[in-house]
C-alpha cells in the first residue's frame, strides 16, 4: 500500500463479514492493515449517528458489510443496512465529504477473498481521494 | 401527531450566519417520534454542523439538549442557561417551539432547523401523511370517519369531484382519492344514503380564515392570572 496509513472502521456482521474476516486470518491473507472491524449483531444496527460521529472524529472510511441478499440471519438487516448507507452517503455530500467514504458491501462467512477484495477495494478508493481533510494537520477531534 | 422534516444542512448553515455558539434544540414529543427534531436527530445535526463548519474552516463551538415539550414554559424554562449563552439557537420543534423560544427567551435568535409539515400519523416504517386540517369544526362525524378537509385535494364537503379515478385523486395516483374512501366506508358500514344529503357550505371562520385561533378554558385558569 502507498500513501499515508489509512484509518477505515469496517462495521461487519457476526454471521458473516466478521467470520470472513476470520476465515481470511485463519488462511493467513493478507490485506491492507488500514482497517479496524467492529462487530455487530447484524448489519441493521448500522447507526447513522455512529458512523457521523466516526468522521467527525477523523476517520477516513466506514465500510458495512453485511450477508448477501435473502441470507440475513435477520431476514431484513442487511437490506434496511444499505438504505442507511445511502442516507450517510447523502449526508456526507451536504457536510462537504466524499458520499464515497462510505460503502455497502455483501458476503457470506465462507466469502473470505471477498472479504479481502472489499477491503483492498475500498482502501484504494479511500487512498485516491486521501486521508479525510478533517484529520488532516491535526483538525480530527480524535486520537486513536 | 405534527409532523416535520429536516432542513438541508445548507439553509441551517446560512440561517446560523457568522454565530459562535450555537445551540442545538430538540423537542422530545411531535418531532421525536416522527424523527425530525429528537434527541438524535439533535445530535446528528450538532454533528454534521461541526463537520461542516470546519470544513469550511471556520469551527463553533456547537452543543445540544433536548426538552420533553418546546411548546411548554415549564419545560423550556430547563433550557434557560444553555439558551443565555448560545448566539444562535437552532429549534428542531414544530413552528410552535420556534416561536416559544422566540417568546419567552426576547434577547435569544432562534432558527428553525426543521419544516413542520402537517398533522399526521406513521401508515408504515418510514411514512407519514396527512390526516387533518384543524379547522376547528370536525365533521368526520358525517364522513365515515375520513376527512375530506385534509384529504381531499379540493376539501369538498360534497365529493367526488370528476378527477377522480379508479380510486385515486387526480393530483397523484399516490393519493387515494378521500371521496372514494368516504363513499366506500359509508357503504361497507351500510349507511350510504347519508350521501344524500347535501351539506351546506362550511363555515371557515373557525379554521384560519377567522385569523389566529385562541381556546380560553376558564375552569382551568387560574385564579391569580385572569384578567
Ligand atoms: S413544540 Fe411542537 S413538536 Fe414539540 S411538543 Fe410542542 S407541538 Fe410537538
Ligand atoms: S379526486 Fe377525490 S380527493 Fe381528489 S380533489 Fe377530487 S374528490 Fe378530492
Amino acid at each position: 500500500m502507498t500513501g499515508t496509513p489509512l484509518n477505515i472502521v469496517a462495521f461487519c456482521c457476526e454471521h458473516c463479514a466478521y467470520a470472513a474476516a476470520d476465515l481470511a486470518g485463519g488462511l493467513r491473507m493478507q490485506y491492507p492493515p488500514d482497517v479496524r472491524i467492529v462487530q455487530l449483531p447484524c448489519t441493521g444496527r448500522l447507526d447513522v449517528l455512529t458512523v457521523l460521529q466516526a468522521f467527525d472524529e477523523g476517520v477516513d472510511g466506514v465500510m458495512a458489510a453485511g450477508c448477501l441478499p435473502g441470507n440475513c440471519h435477520f431476514l431484513e438487516g442487511n437490506l434496511n443496512a444499505r438504505r442507511r448507507v445511502t442516507r450517510i452517503q447523502g449526508l456526507l455530500g451536504e457536510i462537504g465529504l466524499e458520499p464515497g467514504r462510505v460503502e455497502m458491501f455483501n458476503m457470506s462467512a465462507a466469502m473470505a477473498a471477498e472479504f479481502v477484495t472489499a477491503v483492498t477495494e475500498m482502501t484504494e478508493r479511500i487512498n485516491e481521494m486521501g486521508p479525510s481533510p478533517l484529520r488532516v494537520g491535526g483538525a480530527g477531534r480524535g486520537g486513536d | 401527531m405534527i409532523t416535520a422534516e429536516r432542513k438541508p444542512l445548507e439553509e441551517v448553515k446560512d440561517l446560523i450566519g457568522e454565530a459562535r455558539n450555537v445551540l442545538v434544540m430538540g423537542c422530545g414529543t411531535c418531532v421525536t417520534v416522527c424523527f425530525a427534531g429528537g434527541s438524535r436527530e439533535a445530535a446528528e445535526l450538532v454533528v454534521s454542523l461541526r463537520m461542516a463548519t470546519r470544513l469550511a474552516g471556520a469551527p463553533r463551538e456547537i452543543t445540544e439538549t433536548t426538552v420533553q415539550r418546546q411548546c411548554e414554559w415549564e419545560y423550556l424554562d430547563e433550557a434557560r442557561a444553555d439558551v443565555e449563552q448560545a448566539d444562535v439557537i437552532v429549534s428542531l420543534a414544530c413552528g410552535i417551539g420556534v416561536q416559544a423560544i422566540a417568546e419567552r427567551f426576547p434577547d435569544a435568535r432562534v432558527v428553525p432547523g426543521v419544516n413542520t409539515t402537517f398533522l399526521g400519523m406513521p401508515t408504515e416504517h418510514g411514512i407519514w401523511e396527512e390526516r387533518c386540517a384543524a379547522c376547528g369544526e370536525c365533521i368526520l362525524g358525517i364522513t365515515a370517519g375520513i376527512c375530506p378537509i385534509a384529504r381531499c385535494a379540493k376539501s369538498l364537503l360534497n365529493g367526488p369531484c370528476g378527477g377522480s379515478e379508479a380510486g385515486h385523486c387526480e393530483v397523484s395516483p399516490d393519493t387515494p382519492c378521500a371521496w372514494q374512501l368516504i363513499h366506500d366506508r359509508l357503504q361497507r358500514l351500510g349507511v350510504l344514503d347519508v350521501l344524500m344529503q347535501p351539506q351546506p357550505p362550511k363555515n371557515w371562520k373557525s379554521s384560519r380564515d377567522g385569523g389566529p385561533r385562541r381556546i380560553v378554558r376558564d375552569d382551568l385558569r387560574l385564579a391569580g392570572e385572569q384578567e
